[in-house]
């Protein structure tokens, strides 16, 4: 059968992209981010995924304005980086795991949790990024990849409690699926940050570290914060952090925690990155 | 009932919520369609033109072409979809968010990398706002 392992946590920032992209990360500024991904990189290459379960939010390239899924699980072969308006990354494409994306929008769906099924689109920097950050450059991603899209661009995002509750259904659902597969949950995005309006570069470090505690250790009292307190504490574009409540909700109630990160700035963001692990 | 907008109070701060949508609707369609190179490039061989063939108004027009990112996020502008906008130009979410804020880009670069703006202050408007 198929087991959930493991869970990551990792901003997305564009910006780290770029850095990856253009040959910068040793310079003085993005050296101590890439730093913190030294461990991880060994970490994941001895862990050795079948594939990512990998949460992100679509930035305005795969959905736009004329629909808005709430939950969108990606079910096709192929995912490929999408052009955001400077050209697509030169990063490979996400090879997909159709069979048990399928299996997981039937669990979930009849769990009652509506996901729209996505046969067809892009992946932007949500996904890529902690995909860059976790494996480095190769030519080929080294395990299967099902982007799971949450809408957090436009209001209302899902809550927390809805979030955390999905992931315990998709874990469920994963560990249903009859084949023998090591899978990952990622839950990718936040810290606080705020890219809009006077207010912007906000950054709260207290609550991003309270965030990652609660996160391992009450995530069923984390899930209960509203929307109101991630915007106003943490920044408008801090609810991205919903999203690691799916991953934490399809983990053990009691996690290792193998490894913690964080770092101010990368751009305009506050960089948190965490590996769980079940007990085995 | 109105819709009720528990947001309404934290400073410098749009919510994109169903109102803003539909007043951004066509701008924010627009920004999109920059997704394509070919898009792009007809968009620099004469923006007001490409601008014209969208429903958008005229205020979101003057925004667009004077790049003024505050203005195009009270004409309903979501940030995400602007940034086709500002990558087109080949500039960073960085420069934008900054562009933002009344601080030149050096000064906004210097906030982040000295721990960024500060929560205190900038939770109500009505606060002292700190710089």
């Amino acid at each position: 059968m198929a087991r959930v392992t493991a869970g990551v946590t990792a901003s997305h920032i564009p910006a780290v992209g770029a850095a990856i992209d253009l040959g910068k990360t040793r310079e003085d500024y993005w050296a101590p981010v890439f730093d913190g991904f030294e461990f991880s990189k060994k970490w994941i290459d001895a862990a050795k995924p079948d594939v990512v379960f990998l949460v992100y939010n679509d930035h305005a390239s795969a959905f736009d304005l004329k629909s808005i899924p709430t939950f969108a699980i990606g079910c096709a072969e192929e995912f490929q980086p999408a052009d955001e308006g400077w050209g697509p990354r030169p990063v490979p494409a996400l090879e997909g795991h159709p069979e048990l994306a399928s299996h997981i929008a039937q669990s979930v769906i009849q769990s009652d949790f509506d996901l729209t099924v996505v046969n067809e689109m892009d992946v932007d920097h949500g996904a890529t990024v902690p995909l860059s950050l976790m494996f480095g450059q190769s030519d080929a991603w080294p395990c299967r990849v099902i982007p799971f899209a949450v809408n957090v661009v436009v209001y209302p995002p899902p809550s927390g409690n809805r979030c955390y509750n999905l992931g315990k259904a998709l874990r469920t659902a994963i560990e249903s699926f009859d084949e023998d597969l090591n899978v990952q949950i990622w839950g990718t995005g936040g810290m606080s940050h705020q890219l809009q309006g006077p207010r912007a570069g906000l950054i709260n470090k207290e609550f991003d570290a309270d965030f990652m505690d609660r996160l391992v250790d009450d995530p069923a009292g984390l899930s209960q914060k509203p929307f109101i307190e991630y915007i106003r504490e943490a920044g408008s574009e801090a609810i991205e952090l919903v999203m690691w409540l799916i991953m934490r909700g399809a983990l053990d109630d009691a996690v290792d925690v193998v490894h913690r990160f964080y770092h101010v700035p990368a751009s305009n963001t506050a960089l948190g990155h965490l590996i769980l692990e079940n007990h085995a | 009932m109105a819709l009720e907008k528990p947001y309404s109070d934290v400073p410098g701060t749009t919510i994109f919520d169903a109102d803003m949508l539909r007043k951004g609707y066509h701008l924010n369609q627009c920004c999109m369609s920059l997704m394509k190179g070919e898009n792009r490039d007809r968009f620099a061989a004469d923006e007001r033109a490409y601008l014209d063939e969208w429903k958008m108004t005229e205020e979101q027009k003057e925004a667009v072409l004077a790049r003024d990112y505050n203005r195009l996020i009270r004409s309903g502008g979501n940030i995400y979809f602007l940034s086709k906008i500002f990558s087109s130009d080949g500039k960073s979410f960085q420069f934008a968010a900054g562009s933002m804020t009344g601080m030149t880009q050096e000064e906004y670069a210097d906030m982040m990398i000295n721990g960024g703006r500060s929560v205190e202050g900038n939770r109500y408007k009505g606060e002292q706002e700190n710089g």
